[in-house]
């Protein structure tokens, strides 16, 4: 089974507990106005356009495929940001086996794999057989996912994994709509039942500067202290057995009308975690 | 005459370093060892360098004394009893420390002061003993000017070494250098973890595979730049063959392997043994110290360590292909390991007079390298700025050339500060290593004042001052000062995130 990869970080230290080789997937079902990494949203449709802007000439066409050659880029990502679809040429179709080879390579300085995106959740198959295989050689596997694909359709995917690291990005459904484009029932029906099966790692809001959600109501994104009571009532009775990762709003590769926007203070975060505190979440953390 | 005249009316030398300055030169101007003139000529080419040791051998170069026994029994050539509680056993051990010779006139060995101390610590609690300890600790920074200094924690976790760890965060000492002996089957994850994090912080403590050293001499301390020598003992001398500057005669591969590498080796192990046997013989060092006389040392347990730098550097010169070279391609590193079995086959048969401990052999070392040093890497590490892209691989480097070296070799990375957020993940490096034979790891972080320059702390503001020209208090500010800037370690590579 193959998927498309963005890329593979051997050596990650903040992509879940301990050492992990972290992988990539391209393509997302949902479209955050903050997304830091917009160019794995999409899949390229070979429209061309990066092609003749690659100051190294690593890239070509054939047909409606973008040939990259990685030997001659200089990750300079220039044909990233011209692109207009959300994309990126530099995306491998790799078979779950192959990718298997790559991490095996970094044992034993690992403890796990993180499977991000993009949205892991689109890749099933490819997923079950990437984690059977790291299973059986001792690695921890884990998801880290936006929680738009419903995981209780999945059981062998959920077979094979340990713990998944949810983001609930908004908990009116409005306000989830406005910001993804989507609905969050399903968001809300993945966290009841990976808390519930022991399988949540961590839960991941991304805070935003709070002055401008109090201006006028299109510019209202998200009440991050709606977020924080809506996950404590949800699953009030497993608080202790997942991290709450609150984390700061930055404008690194953020394109469109959040592309400007300033970060939250250092005083607003330990606001928000406060309030977590009350709402009887254990491990909280900022970042 | 000049040269001691620029000591006395140096500016940025303090008193005290006039005063072991002038000491050097007044030794210097004897000649009692007896050199060949073939040693001469390599010593001239810098193929051998004796590190300044100094010209008539007066006192070991290392001393590891058994502070454990000093404890239990008292000393009394300093007129002290046995101490019984805390405030006696860190004054105790802060007047021995003081009488401590060693080559730099400081002590490089304090023990493994977490265990020294945790016996003193019950009945009292935490807050009174960190105001203790802290006052220990900033004394002996400030007094002990000398970042080779070392102190040893662990593999146990003890009150002690947490309440250390905390203090050393917060203080952002250089001295005492730190190292945590770790095993994974002693050492609770938790407490090596609080110490990586730790080292983000204050580049302190260094983390030593206790599994590959606790059987080379039974009980070890790890001193100056990871000198891992017997506790009792230490060691007399440290030599060291500077291997890109043998390479510069060589007439190819072949006569660097079978005449010039052995025949340079044999004179600087003839020059070693000089040294030992004038300072076993004829200094009168064990008849006369006190540390000797009353058995925290024993002149059975000291050994001479073989020092070894450059291993890259002479390999890429004598593969003569800017295409192959050492820690990125097979050939050269085979060549290189072929090089090592070369030095590590004299070591393993030549006789080290006087080094019962060691089986009468020499040691063999990998020297971290000295401040004049230009484009010669410490020991067999690979250079500053070439390291492999990835750490593993760096690592898997590593282990294949650790293990030539009893007496310690180790590696210094430069780390994202992200890792403070999860100190679980370097431990997980840490282990890796370990289980693949690595013996020694230092992590700093990339934005810390902190900064380990090839086995020593020293501080980029008071680096700064010194590059001002102004006098500083730790003489390893010089050596780290001028070292920094010939090896380029701002070009460390950093580790973490890539
Ligand atoms: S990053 Fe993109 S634009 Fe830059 S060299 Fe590589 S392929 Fe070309
Ligand atoms: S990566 Fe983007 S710009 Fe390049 S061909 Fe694909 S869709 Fe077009």
């Amino acid at each position: 089974m193959k998927a498309a990869i963005n890329k593979m970080i051997p050596l990650s230290v903040v992509d879940g507990p301990g050492c992990r080789t972290a992988v990539f997937v391209q393509g997302c079902n949902i479209a955050c106005a903050y997304c830091h990494n917009p160019e794995t949203q999409r899949l390229c449709n070979g429209c061309g356009i990066c092609v003749s802007q690659c100051p190294a000439g690593a890239l070509s066409l054939s047909g409606k495929n973008v040939i990259w050659d990685e030997a001659v880029c200089t990750q300079c990502d220039h044909c990233i940001r011209v692109c207009p679809n959300y994309a990126s040429p530099k995306v491998r179709w790799m078979e779950a086996v192959d990718v298997w080879e790559q991490i095996s390579k970094n044992i034993p300085f690992i403890q796990g794999i993180t499977v991000s995106g993009g949205e892991c959740g689109l890749y099933p198959e490819f997923i079950t057989e990437l984690f059977t295989l790291a299973g059986n050689a001792g690695l921890s596997c884990f998801l880290d996912s936006n929680g738009c694909v419903d995981f209780t359709k999945h059981p062998k995917l959920m077979a094979v994994t340990d713990k998944v690291m949810l983001d609930v990005k908004a908990w009116d459904s409005q306000v989830f709509h406005r910001l993804t484009g989507k609905d969050n029932s399903v968001v809300k029906k993945n966290l009841n039942y990976l808390a519930k099966v022991g399988k949540l790692y961590e839960v991941r809001l991304v805070c935003l500067d709070g002055e401008s959600s109090s201006g006028p109501s299109e510019d209202k994104e998200v009440d991050m202290e709606d977020v924080i009571r809506g996950v404590a009532a949800e699953v009030n009775p497993y608080l202790e057995d997942f991290k709450l990762k609150l984390i700061t709003f930055r404008n690194y590769g953020v394109r469109g009308k959040m592309e400007n926007r300033k970060s939250p203070t250092q005083n607003q975060m330990e606001k928000l975690k406060e309030l977590a505190v009350q709402c009887g979440f254990k491990e909280i953390q900022i970042v | 005459m000049n040269k001691i005249l620029d000591i006395v009316t140096s500016k940025n030398l303090t008193y005290e370093q006039k005063v072991v300055a002038l000491a050097h030169a007044a030794e210097n101007s004897l000649e009692v060892l007896s050199i060949p003139e073939r040693t001469h000529h390599y010593m001239d080419t810098g193929a051998i360098c004796d590190l300044d040791e100094g010209h008539a051998p007066y006192r070991p170069r290392y001393i590891m004394p058994d502070y454990e026994k000093a404890v239990k029994n008292g000393c009394e050539f300093l007129q002290m009893e046995a101490p019984k509680d805390l405030d006696e056993v860190l004054q105790y051990l802060t007047i021995l420390y003081r009488h401590v010779p060693s080559i730099t006139s400081y002590p490089v060995y304090l023990g493994n002061i977490d265990k020294l101390i945790e016996p003193f610590l019950n009945g009292v609690t935490d807050e009174e003993a960190e105001k203790k300890l802290k006052l220990f600790l900033i004394y002996l920074d400030r007094t002990i000017t000398d970042g080779f200094c070392h102190a040893n924690l662990g593999p146990e976790e003890t009150r002690a070494g947490r309440l250390i760890l905390k203090l050393e965060k917060e203080l952002q000492n250089a001295v005492p250098n730190l190292t945590l002996k770790y095993d994974k089957d002693i050492t609770p994850d938790s407490y090596a973890e609080l110490a990586l994090y730790t080292s983000l912080y204050c580049a302190n403590p260094a983390i030593c595979n206790h599994k590959m050293h606790k059987d080379t001499y039974g009980d070890y301390g790890i001193s100056s730049c990871y000198n891992i020598l017997p506790i009792g003992g230490g060691s007399y001398t440290l030599a060291r063959i500077v291997l890109p500057r043998l390479a510069a005669e060589a007439k190819g591969r072949e006569q660097f392997l079978t005449e010039l590498l052995p025949d340079c080796l044999s004179c600087m192990g003839d020059y070693m043994n000089e040294r030992i046997r004038f300072l076993v013989e004829e200094s009168n060092f064990f008849e006369t110290s006190f540390l000797s006389t009353e058995g925290l040392i024993s002149r059975d347990k000291f050994l001479a360590m073989f020092g070894v730098v450059g291993l890259a550097e002479c390999t890429n010169m004598l593969m003569g292909d800017p295409q192959k070279t050492y820690g990125h391609n097979e050939e050269a590193d085979d060549l290189a390991e072929q090089i090592m079995q070369v030095i590590a086959d004299y070591a393993g048969s030549v006789k080290a007079v006087y080094s019962e401990v060691f089986d009468n052999h020499f040691a063999l070392h990998a020297q971290v390298g000295i401040d004049s040093d230009h484009g010669i890497t410490s020991g067999v590490r690979i250079p500053v700025g070439m390291e492999p892209e990835l750490m593993y691989d760096h690592l898997r480097h590593s282990a294949r050339f650790h293990k030539f070296f009893p007496t310690g070799c180790a590696d210094i990375f430069s780390f994202d500060p992200t890792g403070r957020n999860n100190p679980a993940a370097m431990l997980d490096i840490v282990k890796g290593a370990f289980s693949l034979g690595d013996k020694y790891i230092s992590f700093y972080a990339s934005d810390s004042d902190l900064v380990r320059i090839t086995g020593y702390l020293v501080k980029r503001s008071e680096m700064e001052k010194y590059y001002e020209g102004e006098a500083v208090l730790q003489n390893t500010v010089h050596l780290g000062g001028d070292n920094y800037r010939n090896a380029h370690l701002e070009n460390r590579k950093v580790r973490g995130l890539q």
